[in-house]
């Protein structure tokens, strides 16, 4: 990101927010999934059949961990 | 606490967020917070805190170049007109913004670059002296303070309709996130927090056509919907329906997309919005400066699938019928409002949280982009010219970050002026209407002209703007007008917006051309890295093919012939 200033890269950053709300969505929708189907809001989104909190978070797992590996300060990479 | 969560519990709303939901956007302040502090300590000085030091990558510089202007008004305003006026919509992302952004990168950009401008206005400066530049800077913040009210307006009628959050609790804690961070690390703050913002959109909002789609069985089925649901109009066509201006939903004719929105308006907005040149010029060097709009451009061409498709899709799924937000009574919902029901529609706890997030990061990234471009605006194009000249750099530093945070609190004098009007997205039209057609006009002459002079361009751009302002007037007052200056009285709001643009580029361009034949012309010396024919631009004669500018310019536009094609 910076030579001059030896910013930490706002990819890292990136990478740490992916991270954190990959955990949390996928967390949740493992939650979800495992209930009881009687428990379930009235409200209920449609096509919650498909459980896309959980793919939807492990994406976001990956890209966050690769994101924070490959730009997590001291690697001096742009 | 007890009163505020009586607050954010009390209205009426679609959707409760659950407690995942509500730690996914409660990490966001936090890590924006936390970023805004940690990069306090790098914003020195003038060009760290106006220009993030010059010194990112085009990637990052183009990343952010589209996200500041990716704003809720953004995602809400084009959403709800996708529901209103079908996939014409799209015209705004595609060849209303692709050919600009080349433009900018290949043609423009080198003399922003070279002459060390830290501003449009500070070109103008350069090229016709203070009059022209005060004036374009005194339009540029009053426009831009008005932009970031509406702005704010936009993400908090957003909280209200789905999470029954009281406005006025989401425009205060929300515009003074954005006013903290701003203020501690100037652009760099915005810069990497409009990054940040950029993928959290895509993230937050791309599942809603991908679950869109899987519901309504593809493109063919959403379609079909759309014709079943609303069968006497056409939704799905970009240019067929432009033959006649009564022959799509928008009332506008074709010339008006090519010479009003991608002739005029697209190019003045990309080209000459301080807003989004300012995060260009915060590149490192001149091939990053070229190569950041075209970076851009990509990603530009693809925002349409997370806010023109939920559009379309709102069209084909929605069980009931939007309504114009001046229309909309107890029970109904606006055209602005189709993004956040889509929302709501697909996406149960933990996601929830993440689109609402992704509403509010856009909302942060557009303020964010207004409220740093007002204070370097102000502070070098007003400021210091006309009010206290050969300050210390440490001065001006200062002022900076005092003016981030009065720009703030006047944004949300005008957020609440804004809401007074109907419909959000006309309105904008028109304020770049006033202040962007002309100022296009007058960059560009000063540019490829090295006849035209220093009163010319001022007066020039005086007459455009007024011309603007009294064509707006006049449609506005009495419809007769409208067949006459957006030659047709069907001609809705963005179309009449096109053509006002149009004439006022025009007249712009023709006061200066005349006014620069009756005036003295300055000397060529005082030209140099202002003009086209007076400037060396450096050629990249040791970058490879694949690292030219040129060539991924070229295949942005050719990708925008293929889609035009494809949905023609």
């Amino acid at each position: 990101m910076s030579e001059k200033h030896h910013i930490i890269p706002v990819w890292f950053f990136v990478g740490v927010l992916f991270l954190a709300y990959g955990v949390l969505v996928f967390a949740s929708g493992l939650t979800r999934w495992s209930a009881d189907a009687a428990s379930r809001n009235a409200q209920s989104d449609i096509l919650a059949h498909l459980h896309a909190p959980v793919w939807w978070g492990a994406l976001l797992i990956v890209l966050g961990a690769v994101y924070c590996t490959a730009f997590r300060p001291g690697r001096n990479k742009a | 606490m007890t009163a505020i969560l009586g607050m954010l519990a009390a209205q009426e709303h679609l959707v409760r967020l659950s407690a995942v939901d509500l730690a996914i956007v409660i990490f966001y302040f936090a890590l924006v917070l936390g970023i805004g502090f940690y990069l306090k300590r790098f914003a020195t000085t003038g060009e760290d805190f106006f220009l993030a030091g010059r010194e990112m990558t085009a990637w990052v510089a183009g990343l952010a170049f589209v996200s500041a202007n990716l704003g809720s008004l953004e995602l809400l305003g084009w959403a709800g007109n996708a529901y209103q006026y079908g996939i014409l919509a799209a015209h705004w992302y595609w060849i209303g913004a692709i050919p600009a952004m080349v433009f900018l990168g290949l043609v423009m950009m080198p003399f922003y670059y070279i002459s060390k401008t830290h501003s449009v206005p500070g070109y103008l400066q350069l090229r016709y002296g203070p009059a022209a530049s005060g004036l374009s800077a005194v339009t540029f913040a009053f426009m831009t303070i008005l932009m970031s009210g509406v702005n704010m307006y936009a993400m908090a009628v957003v909280m209200k309709v789905v999470l029954g959050w009281d406005i006025n609790f989401s425009m205060w804690v929300s515009s003074l996130t954005v006013g903290v961070y701003v203020a501690a690390g100037g652009l760099f703050s915005a810069i990497f927090n409009e990054v940040l913002q950029f993928f959290l959109i895509w993230f937050g909002a791309l599942l809603i056509p991908i679950l869109g789609l899987i519901e309504t069985g593809g493109w063919k089925g959403m379609v079909a919907r759309i014709q079943q649901n609303f069968p006497s109009q056409d939704f799905t066509h970009m240019w067929g329906p432009m033959h006649s201006f009564s022959s799509n939903p928008m009332g506008i004719h074709w010339t008006g997309i090519v010479f009003g929105l991608a002739a005029v308006q697209s190019m003045g907005y990309w080209t000459t919005d301080f807003l989004v040149v300012q995060r260009v010029l915060s590149a490192k060097d001149i091939r990053s400066a070229k190569m950041a709009p075209i970076i851009g451009s990509f990603f530009k061409m693809a925002v349409p699938l997370i806010v023109i498709l939920p559009g379309l899709l709102g069209l084909a799924v929605l069980p009931m019928h939007l309504v114009p937000g001046s229309q909309a009574g107890p029970g109904q919902h606006s055209y602005d409002e189709v993004l956040p029901l889509m929302l709501v529609r697909y996406c149960g706890p933990g996601l929830l949280g993440l689109g609402v997030t992704a509403l509010v990061a856009g909302f942060m990234a557009g303020m964010a982009g207004n409220v740093s471009a007002f204070a370097t605006v102000w502070t070098y194009d007003i400021y210091r010219p006309f009010i206290k000249k050969n300050a210390p750099d440490k001065h001006y530093v200062s002022m900076g970050r005092w003016c981030t945070i009065i720009g703030l609190f006047v944004s949300i004098g005008t957020a609440y002026l804004a809401m007074r009007f109907a419909s959000l997205m006309d309105y904008v039209q028109a304020l770049f209407g006033f202040f962007i057609a002309p100022l296009f006009g007058t960059v560009l002459l000063g540019m490829v002209w090295k006849r035209v002079t220093r009163a010319a361009g001022f007066w020039g751009l005086l007459s455009g703007t007024i011309t603007s302002i009294t064509l707006f007037s006049l449609m506005k007052s009495d419809p007769r007008w409208v067949a006459i200056f957006a030659l047709s009285p069907e001609a809705k709001g963005l179309a009449q917006a096109m053509y006002q643009s149009l004439w006022s580029c025009l007249t712009c361009v023709v006061v200066t051309m005349l006014v620069s034949l009756v005036t003295k012309p300055r000397p060529d010396e005082e030209l140099r890295g202002l003009v086209y024919s007076l400037t060396d631009v450096a050629k990249e004669e040791h970058a490879s093919l694949f690292h030219k500018p040129a060539l991924w310019g070229m295949i942005a536009l050719a990708i925008l012939v293929i889609l035009q094609i494809i949905f023609w």
